[in-house]
């Protein structure tokens, strides 16, 4: 039986948690969260995480030899299939 | 010679990337320079067009263009420069035999991206690394569920993350949750875009970023701890 929103508790609340975020219910208007200080933390934390990682990792640049790499192994492929 | 072997041509959004970055830095080949917004879209579909053709020109731009990302991709899923620059000319090589069965059904660079996490999955398992198949991977296993919180806040990570920390929680998290985290958080894509790259729902993409974002908390919560301890 599920737990009533009403009165759940924290544990009930965050057991939920993973399967109410994939069904894309509104969570600021959960009744645990208008009452639950640390589940609303719980959330606002994974907030700064998703948000640190928008922020902290940079898009990187691969080596320039790669290209070279890249066409040798593509001229080497190219090779071998005019030869068959 | 014809412009394209294929009846369908992707479409001018169907190529343009949600991040554009690879324009600017330094490509192997003269890519055009300082053309209108207006025009982007249309040479992106040409490049396209020519590189499906067999113009080995075309292909370089089009490496030019979605190097970064696929390289980016691929460090953030194997956390090895060496590792991840192999498994971005596996990428590219991939690109290369395949490029004429795209057919412009989705985003371009959505269709590379899957291609590239096809990759690295392959050299995972290859590795003998304990990776499932990507199902399995969407369905990390309960020993590897993340913490809860029932007490109190004892510490709050706001203004406290330092990238060297979350880099060393990213790449200690199990596969699955690291494919969702770096796809969404990090690489910028939508859930359904993931869900589309992933063979998985929404539904299943949105509960397992949770679950990733909950074990990357945890991991920092400890690092914290440590660093106080000093």
């Amino acid at each position: 039986m599920k737990p009533d929103p009403n009165t759940m508790s924290c544990e009930q609340f965050q057991n939920q948690l993973a399967d109410l975020i994939g069904a894309g219910v509104n969570l600021d208007r959960h009744p645990h969260l208008q009452q639950c200080d640390t589940c609303l933390q719980l959330l606002r934390e994974l907030e700064t995480i998703a948000e640190a990682a928008r922020q902290l990792f940079p898009i990187q640049q691969p080596e320039d030899n790669l290209w070279e790499r890249i066409e040798s192994a593509i001229k080497r492929e190219e090779g071998v299939t005019e030869q068959e | 010679m014809p412009r394209s072997r294929f009846q369908k041509q992707p479409t001018e959004a169907s190529i343009t990337e949600p991040n554009r970055e690879e324009k600017v830095g330094h490509p192997p080949v003269p890519v055009q320079q300082n053309r209108r917004p207006a025009e982007s879209a249309s040479s992106d579909a040409e490049i396209l067009a020519l590189a499906q053709a067999g113009d080995h020109h075309a292909f370089a731009q089009l490496y030019s263009l979605h190097k970064r990302r696929i390289y980016s991709l691929c460090l953030r899923m194997v956390g090895n420069v060496a590792e991840a620059e192999d498994l971005t000319q596996e990428a590219f090589l991939q690109l290369h035999r395949k490029i004429g069965t795209f057919r412009g059904d989705s985003a371009f660079s959505t269709w590379l991206h899957r291609l590239s996490i096809n990759v690295v999955l392959m050299h995972l398992r290859k590795k003998g690394l304990p990776l499932m198949s990507l199902d399995e991977a969407m369905e990390p296993s309960f020993d590897d569920g993340p913490g809860r919180s029932f007490g109190a806040p004892d510490l709050s990570l706001a203004g406290s993350i330092d990238r060297l920390a979350l880099e060393r929680a990213v790449a200690a998290l199990p596969a699955g949750y690291r494919l969702i985290f770096v796809l969404h958080d990090v690489e910028g894509f939508e859930h359904n875009e993931i869900a589309a790259m992933l063979d998985c729902s929404v539904g299943n993409s949105k509960s397992q970023l949770h679950k990733a974002r909950l074990k990357l908390r945890d991991a920092l919560h400890l690092s914290l701890h440590k660093e106080e301890r000093r």
